[in-house]
């Protein structure tokens, strides 16, 4: 009898759009790991100028709607306006309404959830760390992938996983540029609005219910990690 | 020989502080600079590491240019071949003891300088063992033994016993002497404890605000007999004190008595260091 009522849960359901949202949100953490790390180095470390600019346009998706940002992405984008046409006629590539548009969109819509607590980890290493690499000859590469980053592995972790939160969520800004086409830009935010819009009630139960206990669990694990390994180093 | 000769502007708490250092070291030697915290001790030591750029000035060790603000030649760290031992330790948390050794190895260098390293400094038992597991004394012990697997040509230590108890202080002393001699290092120790400076060091220099105002061997340096008597200014005085300003420091003395010198606010003095205290 129970078996019937998850194979019926499992029929219910299209799965498309949570699959599509797990591969938006891990291609959007990887790419933004790998960006995340210099700019929070350089953010870390610089003594310029304009690096209030910097720190400022980078925390804008914290404040601004989603749908201010994917709006004027949607403009941008479009292949009315010079570049989006630059990016169609020389690169063939076409980003609203289109995955690729989504994973950019979505990087610059988590950008902070990476830089911060990266910066934030490197800012609050000892200076000396550094620069006890520096006078044993080492350069600014070996430094930064074998004394830097090693030693701040919970803050790297805690901007992996809130990135990869952070684009499960989103909504205003797919929606924006994604609009709503089906296994290409329909993630299960969207999904659980349309089903709402048209009274399925249970089948937005079912994406919500999800997302709601996938969400927890993977917070619950990062806030365990970092308690642990915080413990380890004081002892 | 080293020839250091370096002015920057600093700023400390009290405002800008003018740092105006140069005096020539020859190799193989153990020099303490002494003063007090804010002197522009550790300023100093680090535009010698290539930490901290002065504004002008230049350094040349063993015929090579280390910083030359005229000709505009700035080594950074990485180019001077030093030893530099933290007042943190600074050990690397995520590495071993060995593990913090070896990642200073230079490429192409044998692992045998790791582990006679490990014996001079009686580490053996550590080698597995993370930094955060071990105790102050060891911790400086394994980072003097990193400090020294490059083969420095200069060894500078900035203040790396402070933060270590009596006993181990005295050990970790020795070893530096030791390495100091064994490896044929020229050291600058960096350091505000009078008993420690002239146990470790052939010559003192004192550094008060950012001027050396005083340069003797150290046998001399706190010999009053030896040394040369040094000028202050009297600052107040009641009938048995007289309270003289040397630099930034201010010491009460006792007054001569009978005495036969009329002395005044304002008026300067000789001094000999032994009879004074710090007030």
């Amino acid at each position: 009898m129970g078996n019937t009522i998850f194979e019926s849960f499992i029929d219910m359901i299209d799965w498309q759009p949570l699959t599509l949202t797990f591969q938006l949100a891990l291609t959007t953490t990887i790419l933004l790991f790998l960006i995340g790390i210099p700019i929070a180095y350089w953010l870390a470390y610089t003594k310029f100028k304009i690096k209030p600019i910097i720190e400022a346009i980078i925390s804008l998706p914290l404040v601004l709607p989603p749908t201010v940002l994917g709006f004027y992405l949607l403009l941008a984008f479009s292949p009315n306006n010079s570049f989006g046409a630059w990016l169609d006629q020389y690169l063939g590539l076409r980003l609203v309404f289109s995955y690729e548009g989504l994973v950019l969109g979505s990087m610059l819509y988590s950008l902070p959830f990476m830089v911060h607590p990266i910066q934030a980890g490197l800012a609050n290493l000892s200076p000396s760390l550094r620069e006890a690499s520096y006078v044993l000859g080492k350069s600014e590469w070996t430094t930064l992938l074998r004394v830097l980053l090693p030693n701040i592995r919970p803050a790297l972790i805690t901007g992996i996983v809130l990135s990869f939160a952070h684009t499960i969520g989103e909504f205003g800004l797919v929606l924006m540029i994604g609009g709503s086409i089906q296994g290409e830009t329909k993630v299960a935010s969207i999904a659980i609005y349309e089903q709402v819009e048209s009274l399925n009630y249970a089948v937005a139960n079912s994406y919500s219910f999800i997302l709601f206990a996938l969400s927890f669990f993977i917070l619950l694990l990062v806030y365990l990690y970092n308690g642990s390994y915080t413990k380890h180093i004081i002892k | 020989m080293i020839a250091i000769e370096l002015k920057k502007i600093l700023q400390a708490t009290q405002g800008k502080m003018h740092l105006d250092v140069s005096f020539n070291l020859n190799a193989g030697k153990f020099l303490a600079i002494y003063g007090k915290s804010g002197a522009g001790k550790t300023s100093f030591l680090r535009m010698l590491a290539g930490l901290l750029q002065a504004d002008t000035g230049k350094i040349i060790v063993h015929q090579k240019t280390w910083f030359d603000h005229q000709k505009k030649i700035f080594l950074k760290p990485q180019q001077r071949q030093i030893g530099y031992l933290f007042q943190d330790y600074s050990l690397f948390p995520n590495m071993t003891v060995e593990g913090n050794l070896l990642f200073a190895l230079p490429k192409g260098v044998e692992k045998k300088r790791i582990s006679e390293l490990i014996d001079v400094m009686e580490l053996g038992d550590l080698r597995r063992q993370k930094p955060h597991l071990l105790s102050g004394g060891q911790q400086q012990r394994v980072a003097l033994a990193r400090a020294l697997v490059q083969h420095p040509q200069l060894l500078l230590l900035d203040e790396p016993l402070s933060a270590v108890d009596h006993e181990m202080r005295h050990k970790l002393q020795d070893y530096i002497l030791n390495v100091h001699q064994q490896f044929n290092l020229t050291t600058i120790l960096i350091s505000h404890d009078k008993a420690e400076v002239q146990k470790m060091a052939d010559r003192i220099i004192h550094l008060d605000q950012g001027k050396i105002i005083k340069d003797a061997l150290a046998a001399d340096f706190f010999d009053t007999q030896k040394s040369k008597p040094i000028k202050g200014t009297i600052v107040a005085l009641d009938k048995n004190h007289l309270w003289v300003q040397i630099a930034s420091e201010k010491f009460k003395i006792p007054r001569v008595k009978p005495d036969s010198i009329d002395y005044k606010i304002g008026s300067e003095i000789l001094l000999n260091i032994q009879i004074i205290t710090k007030e």
